[in-house]
This record gives C-alpha cells, structure tokens and sequence, in this order.
C-alpha cells in the first residue's frame, strides 16, 4: 500500500526553484504590469529559459522530460504569486502544445514543438465560440475541404495566448462535415498559423481578473490552410480536447491551490504586521480562526490535485477525480481570496496589495475549463446519477 | 579550454533567523533553512558562461557538513559537471586559513585547473578572506571583486570594483583566483532536464583524511581567532527624521554620503 505524499526530489527541487523565481522576478514587477494589463513578455521568455513551457514534453521536441505533475508543481508556485503568469503557462502548455504532441503528425511536432517548448512562439486553442461554452459540441464555425485546402468561417471567443506578439498558431475546433439528416456533427481541429489571410485576432477583452493575461476573440472569414494542417483525425477533434480537458482540469486545480495558498502567505504576513487596539491582529483569534480555515482549504485543495495528478501519471482514469480537484481548488481560491480581502480591511480593496489582485483573479476559476457545474455534473455521473 | 573550479558554500538562507549556537558559538545550521549562498550562484553562472562560450569542464568544490550536498546539487542542476564535496566532523568550526588550506588541498588534486571562481564574501562568515588567502596557498595571482571576468586564451581581464576605489583593471595569466561581486551576472535558474541531470552527475566526497591535511591544522580548536562572546542584535533603533525647511534633499543627500551609500 502506498500512500506517499512526499514529492520525489527532482519535483521538489523543481517546486523550490519555480518558487524562487516568482519570489524574486515575478513578484516585484508583477503589480505595475497588472495595473497596465500588459502581458509579462519578459517573464514568459524568462519561464521558457528555465524549461518551464517543456516540462511534460520529451527532449526530442526540446522539451525537458518531465511529467504533468512537474507542470502542476509549478503553476501552484506560480500562482501563489500571479495567476496571471500561472495561466500564461498553463494555456501554452496544456492548449497550446500538448493538442500537437498528442494528436499532430511527426511533420507537425517537429514543425511546431520546438518553439513551443522554449516559450519563443505562443500556441492557442479555440474551441469556445460566442454562443457555446460549456455546450462545446454546438459548434458553428465551418471547415470546407477545397481541393487541398480547408476554407475556414466562423469565429471564437476567450482564447487564451491568442493574441501576443510571439502567437504563430492557434488549433482551431469547427464543423468539418454535414450528414444530411444527422444530427451529431463532425468536429474536427485544424492548425492556423497567425497572419494566414482572413484570420482576425479581435481586441483584447477588459477582464474582472488576469489582467496580464492575453484573451481576444478570433474571427475567420474564407481563412485558407493546407489539408495537411488537420490536427489529428477528422471529425475527433471534439474527442480530441475532451481527453485534454481532463488534465487540464488538474492544472487549473493547482492554479487554485497556488491562490488560495497565496492568500495565506499574503495574510500571514499582514496579521503579524498590522497592529489594531494595541495589539497586532495575528493574536486575535477571529484572525487565527480564519487564516486556520483558509490554510486547511488550501491544504484539501493541494490534496485534491496531488491524488488527481498521481492517477494521472498512473496511466489509470482520472476524470472524476480532475473534477473533483477543479471543483475544490476554485472553491478554496474563492474562499480564501474573499477572507484574504477582509483581513486587509481597506487595503484589501486596493489593487497594489496582491490580495486585491487575488480575489480579481479567483472567480475565473470556477468557470474556466468546465465550470463548476460541469464538473459537479461529472461528480455525479461518477455516482451512478443520471439526469 | 578552460577548466574551472567554483567554490560554492551553503549557508543559512538570509530570508530566515539567524543565530550562533549557544555552545560554541560557530553558526547554528539546525535553526535555519540552508541555500546555496547567492553569489555562489553567479559565480557558477560565470563559469559556466565562460566554459559554454568556449570548452571546458566546471567542478564545484564545497566544504561543508553533509547536508551541503543539497547547495552541491543545485550548482550541478545550473549546469556545473562535477563536484568535490570535503565533508568531516574535524572541520567544524575551521577558519578561514584552514578552510582555504582544505581547499587548496582538494584543488591540487584535480587535473589542468585554470580558473578558481568564489564569491567574494559569503552571507553567513562574511569575511571574504578566503579568495586571497587560497590564491596565496596556490601561488596564483588573485583577481577578487570582479564585477565583469574576460577569458582570452591564457589570459583573463577582470574589471574589479569596491567601494572606496571604484573600478580598477586587472588583468593575469592563467591559472588564477578570482572572487566576483553581486554585479557579475545574473544566475540562470536551473531547468527541470538540469534538474534531473544533476542526479548522475559525479560527486566526490572527501575527508580531511584523504586530502592528506593534518587534523590538527583544522576546526575550532586550531582556529587563529576564537569568540569569547555573543550577544543577540540590539533591536533596531528609531531612524533620524528629517524636517525639510527648503534643505531636506542637502540633509538626505549628506546623510546617505555619510553611510557611503552615494
């Protein structure tokens, strides 16, 4: 029986060197570049130097040979810092480049990994549209085979990493056959490099959270790529980013877990800092009560994706436990994002103390990569509960 | 080809409480986290920039307690080769004559040494003796506070930089010592494959013994200083308040030259 919850020593000595970084790089300048909603260019090829964009990939792509829960040990480290970055990281890696690795041919990984791996080229994912979210299989947007080319309509919505100066693709989900009289449809997922004619990154959203993080809406009027630019099978492409979801899942858990785990960093320090009727507010037990509560939070959550990610790397099914990990993660960022700001009081409301940026940043999580009801609605199914 | 040796130290890490031990008053490593001390890491970096931009093989040498293998790993995760580690209950408490004899023993065992790289004082001692003291030992020029190092063929050029002289020149033929500044460089952080590398990297580990340096010449007991007494730091006193009646800036500008800090 083995029940070891003692990291490995290359994904603690991983764990403690990704929590340097975002001490020392990401913290200090963090604060300005949210409040102007750039994206950290410089960060990102700081984490691409340090590997971090390769982590789950083989070295024969220039990745650096590592597993998935390297890459959750890192985005919680992230995290505790900016979400912002975490996610930047996060959407690279998991809709970016794993959807090639996983599904593209040599040709493709070869083509595209490389890069992608050492953080110089971005990779997106567009698989929401304006009017599918969680009901990803109502896709709209057309893929027409004509003569050795897809003509691509239609447009997207939320696409994370799409719009960056060092963007070269985003792997597009559409509608690549009409049955007549089927119902079900066939998806596929085609790679768009950027600047291909036709293709339009929209402007960027003014977000509630992850401000530095770069979200636009795509658009794609009579967009014209090679046949050779389909992303695994045709008509699986929902398959597809189904079975890339479920990882997904635990990264955004651990994303959570650094949130909320953040908070507690954050407070603390202020509670042993702050002084109130003489004393400092860390010796009031209204304050010990509640940091104890968001420290067990962020505990459960942290146990949540470690048992998810040890399934994972198992090679066993993990689904359930994915979403019970997101579902308890999100909660506890939120949880403790909104304890966070009343333990700062006034300062909680300002943006230049993290926790305000923590609590902007939280809500995200309980929508983002299946909202909490998809993934109490996979709980249940889990169960034997049908609706 | 230069080959390069790094002296790198573990040291308790600046961030955490830090105390001498009650008994004998030599560092208390127990109470605090243990790192590699930060300028270790650019001197790592330096060399390992020097040896990527032409050839040649980086090893760390560390003298320190068992646990230091944990500061020997991350410079072996950055990129180094190799690592000498001299570990021995008799080095306890060692000065720095004796620590740059131990060193100077462990380097003159090693094969066509070019480049010695320290870090010009460490965060825990402070002293930032043993650079001069172990060029001393090894008949080499010594090259210390280095804040930019220049490697052409046999010779190196350091640009060196201290507070009361500001920058001077230097340069040396090799084989030489040279101790670098906080301005050096700034280290890489290790990756994930240097992480997992470091694991079968070659680490030696050395007694006093086997260096053929005489236990008597070393610890606590053989040290040329000894500490009779330690108080704890006096709690930080109020600062000096500056009333601006039109000559603040002159007050604060005097004030700051005064600490030598402008």
């Amino acid at each position: 029986m083995a029940i070891d919850l003692q990291l490995e020593e290359e994904h603690a000595a991983l764990r403690q060197t990704v929590e340097d970084f975002a001490q020392r790089e990401v913290a200090p300048v963090i604060g300005e570049l949210y409040e102007r909603e750039e994206f950290p260019y410089k960060l990102v090829a700081q984490m691409g130097e340090m590997g971090l964009f390769g982590l789950p990939f083989p070295e024969e792509y220039g990745g650096m040979g590592g597993d998935y829960f390297a890459l959750c040990l890192a985005l919680e480290e992230l995290a505790r810092v900016d979400s912002s970055v975490a996610i930047t990281l996060e959407a690279g890696v998991s809709l970016g480049a794993m959807p090639i690795y996983r599904f593209g041919t040599e040709k493709q990984k070869q083509e595209w990994l490389p890069a992608l791996c050492a953080g110089e080229a971005l990779g997106a994912f567009g698989l929401t549209e304006p009017d599918g979210g969680s009901d990803a299989g109502a896709t709209r947007t057309l893929a027409k085979l004509d003569g050795d080319e897809w003509v691509i309509n239609g447009s997207k919505a939320f696409i994370t990493n799409s719009g960056t100066d060092i963007t070269r693709l985003v792997t597009v989900t559409a509608v690549t056959d009409f049955e007549p009289g089927s119902k079900r449809r066939e998806i596929s997922a085609i790679i768009v490099p950027t600047g291909t004619p036709g293709f339009t990154v929209e402007k960027k959203y003014s977000k509630v959270g992850w401000a530095c993080s770069d979200t636009h809406g795509l658009s794609f009027t009579d967009v014209r790529v090679p046949a050779e630019n389909l992303l695994g099978e045709r008509g699986r492409g929902y398959a597809q980013f189904l079975s890339i979801l479920d990882e997904g899942r635990v990264a955004i858990a651990a994303i959570g877990t650094g949130l909320a785990q953040g908070c507690v960093d954050e407070c603390v320090r202020y509670a042993g800092e702050r002084v109130a009727f003489g004393k400092t507010i860390g010796s009031y037990q209204a304050i010990q009560f509640k940091i104890a509560e968001m420290q067990a939070r962020a505990h459960t959550a942290r146990l949540a994706y470690y048992a998810a990610a040890a399934k994972m790397l198992r090679g066993e099914p993990f689904k359930t436990e994915a979403a019970i990990a997101k579902l308890v993660s999100s909660n506890a960022a939120m949880d403790n994002a909104r304890d966070a700001t009343q333990i700062f009081g006034g300062y909680g409301f300002m943006n230049e103390y993290p926790v305000g940026r923590f609590y902007r940043d939280a809500k995200i999580l309980e929508i983002g990569e299946g909202t909490s009801e998809v993934q109490k609605m996979i709980i249940a199914r889990s169960l034997g509960l049908k609706g | 080809m230069t080959n390069i040796v790094v002296l790198v130290k573990q040291v308790p890490d600046t961030y955490s409480e830090r105390k001498l031990s009650d008994s004998d008053f030599t560092l208390d490593r127990e109470s605090a986290d243990a790192v590699l001390d930060e300028i270790n890491e650019r001197a790592v970096e330096e060399a390992l920039k020097i040896t990527e931009a032409g050839e040649g093989e980086v090893t760390v040498l560390a003298v320190g307690p068992d646990r230091a293998t944990d500061a020997i790993r991350k410079a072996l995760s950055m990129g180094a080769h190799k690592a000498v580690h001299v570990s021995d209950p008799a080095l306890h408490g060692s000065d720095v004559i004796a620590t740059a004899k131990v060193i100077a023993a462990a380097i003159r065992r090693l094969d066509s040494v070019d480049l010695i790289i320290a870090g010009n004082a460490s965060s825990d001692g402070g002293s930032g003796g043993v650079p001069a003291i172990l060029a001393e030992l090894l008949g080499m020029p010594q090259l210390t506070h280095a804040r930019s190092v220049t490697v052409e063929g046999g010779t190196i050029k350091v640009d060196r930089e201290t507070a009361d002289e500001g920058v001077t020149h230097l340069e040396a033929q090799l084989p030489a010592v040279v101790s670098v500044t906080e301005k050096i460089n700034e280290p890489r952080y290790p990756s994930f494959k240097g992480i997992m590398a470091a694991k079968k990297k070659p680490v030696e580990t050395l007694t006093v013994a086997d260096l053929g340096v005489d236990a008597s010449e070393v610890g606590l007991d053989n040290a040329w200083s000894k500490v009779l007494e330690a108080a704890p730091k006096p709690p930080r006193e109020a600062g000096q308040k500056i009333e601006d009646s039109g000559d603040g800036g002159v007050k604060i500008a005097e004030f700051l030259a005064a600490q030598k800090l402008i």
